[in-house]
């Protein structure tokens, strides 16, 4: 399946860099990037491909979120479908 | 970017965090017409088996959608067939079916079972009287049992000696869950055209038309269409109107995935979305607050209603589009203690209980979760049953009434139940007495269908 990953947070060096690592570690293949600043805030959404993945998809999700809760980011992996299913028609 | 835009993504994550979407419940609906046995404990053995088998992994599943799409979805319940059905066939105390439900319901681990119930529109058949009769034991000796009783119908007319019996069932589970707030009450619903397919407590039940299982999803979501309706702080209703079936559209579509990924999972049939805006007790998830959104000083004065009629029609138009089955209540809920908005307006005074019933007029459900005076004599909610049973029968709507005498307390004092079902003020009620009309029984006949004025 497919997941967006979403990071929200102050901005810091190496956020994306941190986040592609961690999922490359975990064999989860980035298919897109986008980034943009928002009223100082820092946005990234990446689109990853789950099919390869090693681990379980809930513990993937609870450990980026923590990870993220540690350096202050907020961090949402979901399916793709829940944002194609709203804003698509 | 390819794949996505930003700020929709953005946006349903606003949704979900700030905004308080949700999807309410995962109702699994049971048949239990292959349970009927004419030994009682073999027939609720086998209701016990159907049900755990059957909904086994409803929770888990529930959970797993809810990790994977980053979605809550808050309920995971079971209605089933109504229980004056299978215990028409056993005879015996309704009431052991009712142990059997709950202990069913918490081998299973899900937040209702609804489906206590009877219908008794025209009249009342085998098991329907004593089912009725017991309903506020029942609800004593349970936690997560619902109970409905429907009491009239368009095509049917009233049936007013079960309005009676229900004016009195309502007083007595009151009184038979008193040391526990009486709670009772608030897990009793008398309607009038009920759907058979409604995924939404205490209401729920499966109805005799419904597959042997299937999936109904209710979603939510009042905090959604307010906070898009203040970014259209001047814009006319027109506006208004279109920013509500928007968000309506995009509110929907959640649940319709929900739905068809909770069937493909379960293996189980999708049969409906219902697409109602279910308010909460949590600040920014209330109905009041997108009529106070729209212009009203506050819920309750005059405007509430036609606000509310619009609010209603838009929730629909937008829906439907977003699901290929919409069914259920699907509309807008006006509780008053599960409602922040309504509870403000009826502290204050600005919410009575008359306007409530004129807004029923025009949006889903009925009096719904409304705290009434612990004396209230079972003919005044006899009468106040058949009055919005009245307004559902003419109005081919689905209505209804769950009012909680809060025994030994009087207007002003409050009553709360805690979670979901909130709390709030007990309310003024207009005592003047309709006993002698009420305790003429008989029917209301069906009313014309053409004619309309």
């Amino acid at each position: 399946m497919r997941a967006v990953i979403t990071v929200v947070g102050k901005d810091t060096v190496g956020i994306l860099a941190k986040v592609s690592t961690f999922c490359a570690e975990h064999d989860v293949n980035v298919v897109d990037v986008s980034q943009t600043i928002l009223q100082d805030m820092f946005c990234m959404i990446m689109l990853v491909d789950t099919a390869d993945m090693k681990l379980e998809f809930t513990d993937f999700s609870d450990q980026l979120k923590s990870y993220g809760e540690e350096r202050n980011l907020k961090i949402h992996v979901m399916h793709e479908d829940i944002f194609n299913s709203m804003h698509r028609i | 970017m390819a794949m996505m835009n930003i700020s929709d993504i953005l946006e349903t994550i606003a949704m979900i965090e700030e905004e308080h979407l949700d999807i309410r419940t995962i109702t699994m609906g049971i048949s239990l017409l292959d349970c009927c046995d004419s030994d009682i404990k073999k027939s609720c053995d086998k209701v016990y088996d159907k049900i755990t088998r059957k909904a086994e992994k409803l929770v888990a599943t529930g959970e797993q959608i809810e990790k994977e799409y980053g979605i809550p979805i808050i309920n995971k319940r079971i209605s089933v067939t109504p229980i004056a059905m299978v215990s028409a066939c056993s005879g015996g105390n309704p009431v052991e079916y009712a142990k059997a439900l709950e202990r069913a319901a918490q081998t299973v681990g899900v937040n209702f079972i609804g489906g206590y119930s009877a219908l008794v529109h025209k009249g009342f058949a085998a098991g329907d009287e004593a089912l009725i009769r017991s309903i506020p034991e029942a609800l004593a000796v349970t936690e997560h049992i619902c109970s409905s009783v429907n009491i009239g119908s368009t095509k049917a007319g009233i049936n007013m000696d079960a309005v009676a019996l229900m004016g009195q069932t309502v007083v007595e589970a009151a009184k038979a869950t008193a040391d526990k707030g009486c709670i009772g009450p608030a897990k009793l619903v008398v309607f009038c055209n009920a759907p058979e397919d409604n995924p939404f407590m205490a209401g729920a039940f499966h109805g005799a038309g419904e597959p042997d299982c299937v999936i109904n999803v209710g979603v939510s979501g009042p905090g959604v269409v307010s906070t898009a309706l203040k970014k259209i702080p001047d814009g006319n209703l027109t506006d208004v109107a279109d920013v509500v079936k928007k968000t309506a559209f995009k509110i929907t579509r959640v649940g319709q995935l929900v739905a068809r990924e909770a069937s493909d999972r379960l293996g189980v049939p999708f049969g409906i979305v219902d697409l109602s805006l279910a308010p909460t007790p949590a600040v920014g998830d209330s109905v009041a607050h997108i009529l106070e959104e729209m212009g009203l000083e506050q819920c309750g004065c005059h405007g509430t209603t036609a606000a509310l009629a619009l609010l209603n029609d838009a929730v629909k138009k937008g829906g439907i589009m977003a699901s290929s089955h919409v069914g259920g209540l699907s509309g807008a809920f006006i509780p008053v203690t599960e409602d922040a908005g309504m509870i403000d307006a009826a502290r204050s005074g600005a919410l009575n209980l008359e306007r409530l019933e004129a807004m029923t007029a025009v949006c889903s459900v009925g009096l719904d979760m409304i705290n009434i005076p612990g004396d209230t004599p079972a003919e005044v909610i006899a009468a106040i049953i058949a009055d919005e049973a009245a307004i559902g029968m003419v109005n081919s709507k689905t209505t209804a009434v769950r009012v909680i005498p809060a025994i030994g307390k009087k207007v002003g004092d409050e009553l709360d139940f805690g979670g979901l079902l909130g709390g709030g003020p007990v309310m003024d009620v207009n005592m003047i007495s309709p006993a002698k009309f009420i305790s003429r029984g008989g029917r209301i006949p069906a009313p014309l269908q053409s004619l309309k004025n």
